[in-house]
């Protein structure tokens, strides 16, 4: 399969080939890649590609795999309707 | 690592980015930025990046203005070759009260007359442009339709690139622990990987800029303030326009690729962390539901938080200090440093340079403070 058609982050649409050239640019680390081309930004938060992003990171710039942070974890661990939020507020008031 | 530079930057924001890029182009490269985590890691890359002119102080709305005018052509001067994603859609400003009202009617007066193009609207009018704007409770609104939003993460490289390009030297990774003044003059930065000789260090550490003033003894009246803010999931586009209220204390956008960002300002003790609260998330919540209802819909997919650099002002502080020689300052910029950016970058390059300054810098300067009640007279502030 070539590196175009492999997609690594789903939600913001990122190909392996994407991942490839912004490491050639010089994005070596998931926080500035997640700044640059949104991977783990999306519904999903990084569920899905932040592992392989760290692997791809580790082989490519070749570095131990623990030496590869990954993402921080932030709230939410799942979307939340606002309307939800704010009734569950009101009820406690 | 680089032993001398003529200038050290010390943060690696849209601020370093910035005073960086414009120190190279009028010819000094000889530029070493540190910055202690990854670019954007401070308030630049935490920001809502809502750029307006809409503002209660000449200073304020003329430095907003001239800013506005580089965005427009930010991606051909700075040769970028991604997307800066400069969406202007306007600014929606809400009065819910007679008071801000009237305060509203100044501030248009005043931005009319420096040319920014801002109308005066009744609640009617607002809800044209704002179909789903619940106008209960509103009393008027202001638009200003060259107003809007950037994506900080490419306008930053975008910077950053250029300054690149010219010479400048960047060191992520790398903190700042000290630095050394002699006879009142900077003679060198002290960093967690090595001492660097230096005439001029610059000050673009954001929330951290009162700790690195007292790493040079110079006391800068700052203090530092989380302000929190959350995205939801994307969706098709229905909101052209930024939407705030001072009094109801929000702001809240939909940006280009769909999802909404909204944030408001809850007075904090002073501090640096930047944790995530439940209690933000309610009032968020609530706010946003009540003038927009239709964001009820949305769900929230993460929160996070940053620091807004306060000054007694809340205007900035883009200043040299007679106390120390080679000791300059970008900070205080209370929540609108990313807007300012190329304004920041331009002035304080001038002014190190002993040029004549765009725009007159004593209003931005770190004596302004000097024995002066300090209080606040930009209210236009979320
Ligand atoms: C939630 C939120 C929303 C905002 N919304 C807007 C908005 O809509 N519009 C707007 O114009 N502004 C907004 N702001 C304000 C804006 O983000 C800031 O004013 C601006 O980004 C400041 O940029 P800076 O480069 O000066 O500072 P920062 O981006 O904070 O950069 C400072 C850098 O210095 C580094 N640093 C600190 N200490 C050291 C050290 N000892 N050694 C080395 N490096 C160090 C930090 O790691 C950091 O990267 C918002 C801020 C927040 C928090």
């Amino acid at each position: 399969m070539k590196n175009e058609d492999i997609v690594i982050c789903r939600c913001s649409d990122v190909t392996l080939a994407d991942l490839y050239e912004l490491f050639e640019q010089g994005y070596d680390n998931f926080e500035e890649l997640k700044r640059i081309a949104r991977v783990g930004m999306g519904p999903c938060q990084g569920n899905t590609c932040a592992k392989m992003i760290q692997w791809e990171i580790a082989k490519y710039f070749d570095r131990p795999l623990e030496a590869c942070a990954i993402k921080n974890i932030r709230p939410f661990t799942m979307g939340v309707k606002l309307q939800a939020i704010k009734e569950a507020a009101e009820d406690e008031d | 690592m680089r032993t001398r530079a003529d200038y050290v930057i010390v943060g690696g924001g849209i601020s370093g980015a910035a005073i960086a890029y414009n120190l190279a182009k009028k010819g000094e490269t000889d530029i070493v930025v540190i910055e202690k985590s990854y670019m954007t890691a401070g308030a630049t890359g935490r920001c809502g990046a809502g750029v307006r002119q809409q503002w209660g102080t000449k200073m304020n709305c003329t430095i907003a203005k001239m800013a506005i005018e580089f965005f427009e052509n930010a991606e051909e001067i700075l040769d970028y070759d991604g997307d800066i994603e400069f969406k202007q859609r306007g600014y929606l400003v809400v009065a819910s009260n007679k008071d801000e009202d009237e305060q509203f009617a100044k501030n248009v007066a005043l931005q009319n007359s420096l040319g920014i193009p801002t109308k005066h609207l009744t609640p009617k009018q607002a809800q044209d442009i704002v179909p789903h704007l619940n106008t209960e409770n509103m009393t008027s609104a202001t638009f200003c339709a060259t107003d809007g939003h950037l994506n900080p993460f490419t306008m930053t490289d975008a910077y950053y690139k250029a300054a690149r390009r010219l010479g400048v030297k960047i060191h992520t990774g790398t903190s700042v622990e000290d630095i050394v003044v002699e006879n009142g003059r900077v003679q060198a930065v002290v960093t967690d990987k090595g001492t660097i000789k230096t005439d001029v260090v610059i000050n673009a550490a954001g929330g951290y800029a009162k700790q690195i003033g007292d790493m040079a003894g110079v006391d800068i009246p700052v203090f530092s303030q989380n302000r929190e803010i959350l995205v939801t999931e994307p969706v098709e586009p229905f909101q052209n326009p930024m939407v705030i209220s001072f009094s109801k204390n929000i702001y809240c956008q939909q940006v280009p690729h769909g999802a909404f960002i909204m944030g408001r300002g809850d007075d904090r003790e002073p501090g640096l962390s930047t944790e995530s609260t439940w209690r933000f998330l309610d009032e968020m919540a609530k706010t946003a539901v009540g003038l927009l209802p239709p964001l009820g819909e949305l769900r929230v997919i993460r929160q996070w938080g940053g620091l807004y650099n306060m000054s007694p002002d809340r205007q900035p502080i883009i200043s040299g200090t007679d106390e120390v020689q080679g000791f300059y300052m970008a900070c205080g910029f209370s929540g609108h440093g990313f807007m300012f950016a190329p304004m920041t970058g331009l002035l304080l390059s001038e002014l190190i340079l002993g040029e004549e300054t765009t725009v007159p810098m004593d209003e931005l300067a770190l004596s302004r403070f000097d024995g002066k009640d300090l209080e606040a007279y930009e209210t236009s502030v979320v």
